[in-house]
């Protein structure tokens, strides 16, 4: 008889959405990890691993740890189960291969440089249009009082630019899930089920499946630790809360007639003040545990992108915080076109870099619901 | 030779039984080192390929579906067993059991409710989260925590023992001998599966082609050496609880992923691709463990589970894909089987099919008549292409032969009376209490509960430790 060890026992295969279905064959013969998290029990449901189902899977992922360091086949068995590992690589791929217009995926590959280039592109154009429009001297001119901002940029020209990159990240955001629903298996009709969405939102609020089923989630060893998941929060929610802040401002300008700046006191202030401590301790704190990650279940080549997005917030942030402590100041022209340059670039790479993480992930977490029998 | 520091507690062994022995010890205060032969990859032996431990509790948990007391755990025992147990640590090690659900969570092992495929154990066992592996890293981290030192590719080479008493053992770690002196020593070290020339004294040649299910590491090398220096031995020395897995898996370590278990879904031939017996006998688990055995006794060691296409989807998928052809010829071919031959005997055991209702979950009415032997359950006919092969071979899991000890763990010397300070825990026992047969989780339970009454029992003869006392008491 032919013993010659096939396809699921051999080592790494080259491509990743092979060596996933490879895993996902091993791991389905095995179900020690079906407590760890949301993708066992979804990968027990199939006994096939077309490449949407796959996708649906990465997305499901949330890069616990949990199952390398619970798996008794992990390298160097050589089964060389590493599924955190595979499964950031299938979910990195997977953002390019639904991204709209496809045109722009490429701005998936190189990601980190991709979107530094864009940012201080976008920066400089700040800098030189608030120069431009008025003489050099009003960016280095100390403006104080309602409207301060807008002495350097209208704020119909300043709503206009950023309601146009933001109504198009939405536009791009939405064509890309999409893409991503439709092929995970879902007809487009089966999309509205607020059941299912309810308890999507309260998962991927809690982050429940970043926790390897109750302990943790695993960074550098086999301890696990809560700390990922906080820093999470504090990036997630500080980002929320700055839309919040800016979503009122917006309200007050057009509905009140107030406008900026608005007292350290003002509802948008503060919003934006604990969002801004929220997207600097957050990002700092998931750098950190980002760099002590073993590497052996991350994709090291994936990290460009990861970084990046980091660093994006946290410079959204840090260039927020700056121009209200400084905004009495020669230096609230610069920063302000710097926070400016910042927030359009994020905006703009939005659905082509990391942010896309947590859409599919919702996504991925609303047909998770739809699938299993409810808690 | 150069000479470690003295230890109170010299644990052999770092699975399950081996880290409770250390954590207890530990905690009683008694300084406590591990030597474990494995890297710390594979640490924790054969306790990395487990997945749940058999305890009695009164009533449901969390993630236990429902009460299962003293009394029933005993009978299953006796079931499994045969009656071939030792009552007294039978009826202790279940009587501890319920303790050991508590004291291990306190050790930081988590436990999850059983979910689909392990059900029918959801209300007698405790699944640790994770599996083996990640009960082994809660509890190497709480011996890391508690002070207890551990040493990996660290093997126990060999003991110094006189007249039952244990002065120092020789760890080998790096090519170099160290001596290790202890006031006690607890063997939690497993058996000697994966030994092939031990397992040829029982078997014979034919071992060669044995699979070993977990661990490289379990040589029996510690037991050879107690059995060198007197110590009562217990449980037959030529048996091993085998189960048919997947031929092609590795020769160790392939776990729990390369079982098989759809025997009842089509027939099973030999290498002359000839039926040899009867493939509905029992449910799961009791013919997993049979067909091991069975196999063991066919030529060449292997043998092939044949079905067809509508069972493929019916048991829980395996690692490797079956072997598939659209002809019951052109299979034979594939697993280099005479076409001839397995044709006639698929035909012919389709021709003995008589009519019933299929239900694999019980004891159903489809059976063969005419046959030699028959299938006298869940007989169904093997017609529809694609047809399926699944070849198998032996899969070792763990031996019989093991030291004999008492109610305190202690090894008993071959004359009876109990070794001053040798203790063992786990596979190194099991076979106390196991004397045959197995059920579900319960090598994991005497595990947990020999090693933390070992690891107590040792540290008390530290002096100065609370509840110490003579080795002559």
């Amino acid at each position: 008889m032919n013993v010659v060890t096939p396809n699921p026992g051999s080592p790494v295969l080259t491509d990743p959405l092979d060596e996933a279905e490879r895993l996902m064959t091993v791991c389905n013969s095995c179900r020690y990890c079906e407590g760890l998290c949301a993708v066992f029990p979804a990968m027990e449901l199939r006994r096939d691993f077309p490449k949407g189902d796959l996708n649906y899977l990465a997305n499901l992922c949330h890069a616990c740890g949990g199952c390398y360091v619970d798996c008794q086949f992990s390298p160097p068995h050589e089964f060389e189960v590493n599924v955190p590992k595979v499964m950031a690589t299938v979910r990195a791929d997977s953002y390019a291969t639904y991204a709209w217009p496809s045109a722009l995926a490429p701005l998936f590959k190189r990601n980190g440089l991709m979107v530094s280039l864009i940012a201080a592109i976008s920066v400089t154009i700040f800098i030189l249009g608030f120069v431009g429009w008025h003489d050099p001297g009003v960016l280095w001119a100390v403006h104080t009082g309602p409207g301060a901002f807008y002495k350097l940029m209208p704020h119909n020209t300043m709503a206009l630019i950023f309601g146009i990159v933001f109504l198009y990240a939405i536009l791009a955001a939405v064509l890309s899930l999409r893409n991503f629903w439709q092929d995970i298996g879902n007809p487009i009709g089966s999309f509205a089920e607020p059941i299912s969405w309810w308890q999507a939102v309260k998962d991927a609020g809690s982050l429940r499946y970043l926790d390897g089923g109750g302990v943790g989630c695993y960074g550098e060893d086999e301890r696990p630790t809560d700390k990922r998941r906080l820093y999470h929060h504090f990036t997630f929610y500080g980002f929320l809360l700055c839309f919040a802040a800016t979503s009122v401002a917006t309200l007050y300008h057009y509905l009140l007639g107030l406008e900026a700046p608005y007292p350290w006191y003002d509802l948008p202030v503060v919003l934006g003040t604990l969002g801004g401590i929220g997207l600097i301790i957050g990002p700092i704190g998931l750098l950190a545990e980002k760099s002590k990650r073993d590497p052996a279940m991350t994709d090291q080549q994936k990290l460009g992108m990861d970084v990046a997005f980091l660093v994006m917030l946290l410079l959204t942030s840090v260039s927020g915080l700056l121009l209200l402590m400084l905004r009495e100041t020669p230096a609230m022209g610069i920063l302000l076109a710097l926070h400016l340059g910042v927030v359009f670039a994020l905006f703009f790479t939005m659905p082509y870099g990391k942010f896309m993480h947590g859409l599919y992930r919702f996504m991925a977490l609303v047909r998770y619901a739809k699938e299993m029998p409810r808690d | 030779m150069s000479r470690e520091q003295d230890f109170d507690v010299l644990i052999a062994g770092g699975g399950n039984a081996g880290l409770c022995a250390a954590v207890a010890a530990r905690r009683e205060g008694a300084s406590v080192l591990v030597l474990e032969a494995a890297s710390k990859f594979y640490r924790g032996g054969n306790t990395r390929h487990t997945r749940n431990m058999r305890c009695a509790h009164d009533t449901a948990t969390d993630t236990l579906s429902g009460p299962y007391t003293e009394e029933e755990f005993y009978d299953d025992l006796i079931r499994v067993t045969e009656g071939n147990t030792d009552e007294e640590l039978a009826r202790l090690m279940i009587s501890e059991s319920k303790e050991i659900l508590t004291w291990i969570a306190e050790q930081g092992v988590r436990f999850q409710p059983s979910l689909a495929g392990t059900l029918s154990l959801g209300r007698t066992n405790s699944f640790f989260l994770g599996g083996g592996r990640g009960m082994l890293n809660a509890l190497y981290a709480t011996a890391e925590d508690l002070g207890v030192d551990i040493r990996y590719e660290a093997e126990v080479v060999a003991v110094d023992v006189q007249d039952g008493k244990f002065s120092s053992a020789t760890c080998r770690k790096d090519g170099q001998d160290t001596a290790v002196p202890a006031r006690s020593f607890v063997a939690a070290c497993g058996g000697f599966e994966s030994n092939f020339e031990w397992l040829k004294e029982g078997w014979g040649e034919i071992a060669d082609n044995f699979l070993i299910r977990g661990t490289a590491n379990n040589k029996g090398t510690v037991l050879k050496m107690l059995m060198n220096a007197g110590v009562k031995t217990i449980g037959d020395p030529t048996q091993c609880h085998a189960v048919a897995i997947d031929a092609r898996a590795p020769k160790y370590d392939g776990g729990i992923i390369t079982r098989l278990d759809c025997v009842v879904f089509g027939i099973v031939v030999n290498r002359e691709a000839k039926r040899f017996y009867d493939e509905g006998e029992d449910i799961w688990p009791k013919r997993y463990a049979v067909w091991g055995r069975l196999v063991a006794q066919q030529p060449g060691q292997i043998a092939y589970i044949i079905f067809d296409a509508p069972s493929l989807e019916r048991f829980m998928p395996s690692l490797y894909p079956p072997i598939s052809a659209p002809t019951v010829r052109r299979l034979a071919e594939e697993l280099e089987l005479d076409p001839d031959v397995l044709d006639r005997t698929v035909s012919e055991f389709n021709a003995a099919v008589q009519p019933g209702t299929f239900d694999s979950t019980i004891l159903d009415d489809c059976r063969t008549e005419g046959l030699s032997p028959e299938k006298t359950h869940w007989a169904q006919k093997i017609e529809e292409a694609p047809f399926y092969a699944y070849p198998v071979r032996p899969g070792i899991t763990f031996t019989y032969l093991c030291a004999k000890v008492d109610r305190e763990a202690r090894i008993v010397m071959e004359n009876g009376a109990p070794s001053a300070n040798m203790f063992a825990a786990g596979e190194m026992m099991a076979g106390n209490v196991l004397g045959k047969g197995y059920a579900g989780g319960m090598g994991m339970t005497i595990g947990s509960v020999f090693g933390r009454i070992a690891g107590r029992e040792a540290a008390r003869l530290t002096p100065g430790n609370a509840g110490a006392r003579s080795a002559a008491e």
